[in-house]
């Protein structure tokens, strides 16, 4: 089945295209450490999935590209066809001349109508590439105008256009302080927007990946091309194409359905954290072994104890008693309760991997069965050059502090009524800045309440 | 583009790209200087409107007859250069405050702007009179013209001397990791629409050609923005209250290096309690002219507060004494009413100033959040 991408705003192009850089390095190289037939396997679903092949024998991204302005389009599409090894079609993308000036509402309510038809008319045509549609990947940031307001306007056509498909949203979450000073009523307004549309919300968050690019992967003067990849190598490793049962059974062939069953099942609770291990710089990977009760010890822990990489993990975090009769609002403090969790292995042995530490009932909610709320992917083919490498999709309360956060500042903001003007001005009042307020406040509760 | 198919660019002299520019003065003295200056091809003679006697330092010459005797000529030139743009992003007025052209005639283009261009938006940027200004009436001047930029202006840049290079041409049209737009500064940086005085610093670093600068050179360029001996008005950044601050960024400089010395200044600089990271920031890979890196600090900030009470202490010496009044008050449509008016917008401005620096370092309440049922 194939994902068709749709890279939206700055954020979303630049990072889309380190995410099919990625995807296509990975299948080229060398390093798979598994057998040929394994291998070759791999590498047609990989491609199946996201991309197209055309007579040339360059595979075509199956990507739509959209911006309110010409500049970054212009040089993801050039940047992409200049590696030689992929491309994105040239009648996939759409952009206008003057940007959406950071505001949501630019991007929702202006930009979104009068380009609706021409954006998913694009969109059709990618969908109707693929034999089999296995759903929608949104790329987008929440702090802008383009990514965040045309989005969610996107988004909620998407929904309404395919009411049947699988649609997943990476959202980028902005530096706390320092990119957009409107981030927060932009995040507010994005959040809320795509919460009533989308399946999920696949999260990162730049200060998180800030700091695994200064502290793993040891980068000097560390650039948004670098945070970008970070993010793409991440994401590779969600989606490249794992056995999701058993191996003999073939590479999934419905992967967004498959993250979808596995780890949202309430539609209150669509927040989805990730988190992968190990990271380090490509130079040291030949230096470096691993084991994997040792990867999978520190995965365990970076999950209870709300880690956000593999170093400085509070290691005196424990999940609580099973069968204590300890009321949620005395809970272990800074334990992170999980709805559900998503492993996911690449690499040499990984069917001897034990996960029995991640299917212990005291990490979940008492809600769902301890084998529901778990589940494994693996593949014996390794990622990106790395030997093993172990991702975790979480649905826990990864988020909720940094949600919170943004939240409460965005809050503060609009008790002043700054900027107000500027929103209402293209038509989004403050009954609609409460209506998002009080969707948000209800999702923090919700997983406050875990 | 004129419209011969010749190269743009000739022994190293442009020569095909015009400025989208109107040059209007109402003598001809400096436009005609300029046409016989060094940039003499950028200017086509269809964008100039002069006339030959000036406006006699009076706002009201220059706002009221000229305004009304060009109004049609100034309407027609304006489409005929929003015509030739793909894609009309914003209009730049520059001009001065104390005498009678820049001032009169060059806010009654700001108005005409918002009546026929509604949805672009009107940047403003604005030479004050300094003390020493030998124009007895600058004061009338400038506070009739605060009155129209209060009104009808969506940013304004007040400079306070001729150093006039912090227009931001910057980064609309270049390439960088984090694009900053001209309408996202309007955005950013105005949280109520009468607070749209902007503070700017401009500062380049000189170096060789070294692509990597040592950290310690950037941060001085960061320091420096924040210095007062960088404003481009008198103001002091750091004892003054900041509503809003944008940061835009030419050459190699890299997302790490811009978050780290917003964390290393922020302690010194007082933010508004809702607003307390109230950064808006930008990277342009391309370099400007001649430097490897340059930064623009954007702010708004009390710190203008003083320029105008300045500038009202100065209008209210002459105008208790009703001195050149009647100069003014002989032009047809001028009236008392048009003084007090303006003294009324630009003293309730300079209370909006008071009461947001009367919030500095008082306690901080953050407003309780919404209860939700559970």
């Amino acid at each position: 089945m194939s994902i068709v991408t749709l890279q939206l705003g700055q954020c979303g192009n630049q990072i889309g295209h380190e995410v099919f850089s990625a995807l296509c390095n990975d299948i080229r190289g060398t390093h798979g450490l598994c057998s040929k037939k394994e291998n070759k396997s791999y590498q047609d679903s990989c491609k199946e999935r996201f991309f197209c092949e055309q007579e040339s024998g360059v595979p075509v991204a199956r990507a739509v590209l959209v911006d309110m302005e010409p500049k970054v389009i212009s040089q993801t599409l050039s940047m992409a066809a200049r590696s030689g090894h992929w491309k994105y079609s040239s009648h996939s993308h759409f952009c206008q001349k003057q940007g959406s000036g950071n505001n949501w509402a630019n991007g929702y309510s202006v930009h979104g109508p009068r380009h609706k038809e021409a954006i998913m008319n694009l969109v059709q045509k990618e969908a109707e590439k693929c034999d089999r549609l296995g759903g929608f990947f949104t790329i987008m940031s929440m702090a802008g105008g383009t990514g965040s307001g045309l989005g969610a306007f996107v988004t909620q056509c998407l929904r309404d256009a395919f009411p049947a498909s699988f649609i997943l949203n990476h959202v980028v979450w902005p530096y706390g302080t320092g990119e957009v000073i409107v981030q927060n009523y932009n995040s507010v307004l994005t959040l809320s927007h795509l919460y009533h549309s989308s399946d999920a919300l696949l999260v990162h968050e730049n200060d998180v990946i800030h700091k695994i690019c200064a502290q793993l992967m040891n980068i000097k003067q560390i650039s948004f091309r670098d945070v970008n990849q970070v993010i793409a190598h991440q994401l590779g490793s969600v989606f490249q194409p794992t056995h999701t049962t058993g191996e003999g059974s073939g590479y999934s062939r419905n992967p967004l359905g498959d993250l979808m069953e596995t780890l949202v099942p309430h539609p209150e609770f669509r927040m989805l954290g990730l988190r992968n291990i190990p990271q380090m710089p490509e130079n040291s990977l030949p230096y470096s072994t691993f084991s994997w009760p040792g990867l999978i010890k520190h995965l365990r822990q970076m999950l209870i104890a709300n880690a956000q990489m593999e170093e400085g993990i509070d290691w005196q975090v424990r999940p609580p008693h099973p069968g204590s009769s300890i009321p949620s609002t005395n809970k272990a403090l800074h334990f992170n309760t999980s709805i559900a969790n998503l492993v996911i292995l690449r690499g040499k042995d990984v069917q001897s991997v034990d996960l029995g530490s991640f299917q212990e009932p005291s990490l979940y909610t008492s809600w769902l069965n301890p084998q529901d709320a778990f589940n494994a992917w693996k593949t014996p083919r390794a990622f990106n050059k790395y030997e093993k490498s172990a991702s975790l999709v979480s649905n826990s309360q990864f988020l909720l502090k940094p949600l919170d956060s943004i939240v409460g500042k965005a809050w503060n903001m609009f008790a002043s009524k700054a900027y107000l003007h500027q929103y209402t001005k293209f038509g989004i009042q403050e009954e609609d800045f409460l209506d998002c307020f009080t969707t948000l406040e209800q999702v923090i509760s919700s997983y406050t309440n875990l | 583009r004129s419209d011969d198919n010749g190269p743009d660019i000739y022994k190293g002299k442009i020569c095909s790209l015009k400025a989208r520019a109107l040059l209007i003065d109402m003598e001809e003295g400096v436009v005609n200087e300029i046409l016989q200056g060094p940039l003499r091809d950028v200017f086509d003679s269809k964008q100039l409107i002069t006339d030959v006697s000036g406006s006699g330092n009076n706002w009201a010459v220059g706002h009221k007859i000229y305004g009304c005797q060009y109004r049609e000529n100034i309407v027609e030139k304006l489409r005929k250069t929003a015509e030739h743009c793909d894609c009309l992003q914003c209009f730049f007025i520059i001009h001065s405050m104390g005498g009678g052209t820049g001032s009169g005639l060059g806010t009654f283009v700001l108005n005409l702007l918002e009546e026929e261009f509604p949805e672009v938006y009107r940047f403003v940027t604005s030479v004050y009179p300094s003390g020493e200004d030998d124009v007895i009436t600058s004061p009338y001047n400038s506070v009739l013209a605060m009155k129209e930029l209060n009104e009808h202006a969506d940013c304004v840049l007040p400079i306070e001397n001729e150093v006039s290079n912090n227009i931001l041409f910057l980064s609309a049209r270049f390439e960088g990791s984090l694009n900053m737009d001209l309408n996202e500064i309007s955005m950013n940086l105005v949280p109520f629409p009468r607070l749209h005085y902007l503070v700017s610093s401009l500062t380049p670093l000189y170096t060789l050609a070294d692509v990597n600068v040592p950290s310690r050179r950037l941060d001085q360029m960061f320091s420096d923005a924040f210095s007062r001996d960088h404003q481009l008005i008198q103001a002091d950044p750091k004892h003054s209250l900041y509503l809003a601050c944008a940061l835009l960024v030419r050459g190699n400089v890299q997302v790490s290096d811009l978050r780290r010395n917003i964390e290393r200044l922020k302690p010194s600089l007082h933010f508004v309690s809702w607003n307390q990271e109230g950064w808006k920031t930008g990277l342009c890979s391309v370099p400007p002219v001649g430097h490897s890196h340059s930064l623009l600090a954007l702010a708004n900030s009390t710190c203008v507060k003083p320029t105008f009470i300045e500038l009202k202490d100065r209008f209210m010496k002459l105008y208790k004494k009703k001195a050149h009044l009647h100069h003014y008050l002989q032009i047809d449509g001028m009236e008392q009413s048009c003084f007090s008016e303006a003294i009324c917008s630009l003293s309730d401005l300079i209370q909006e100033y008071n009461e947001l620096d009367a919030t500095k370092g008082g306690p901080r309440v953050d407003p309780s959040r919404l209860k939700i049922a559970v």
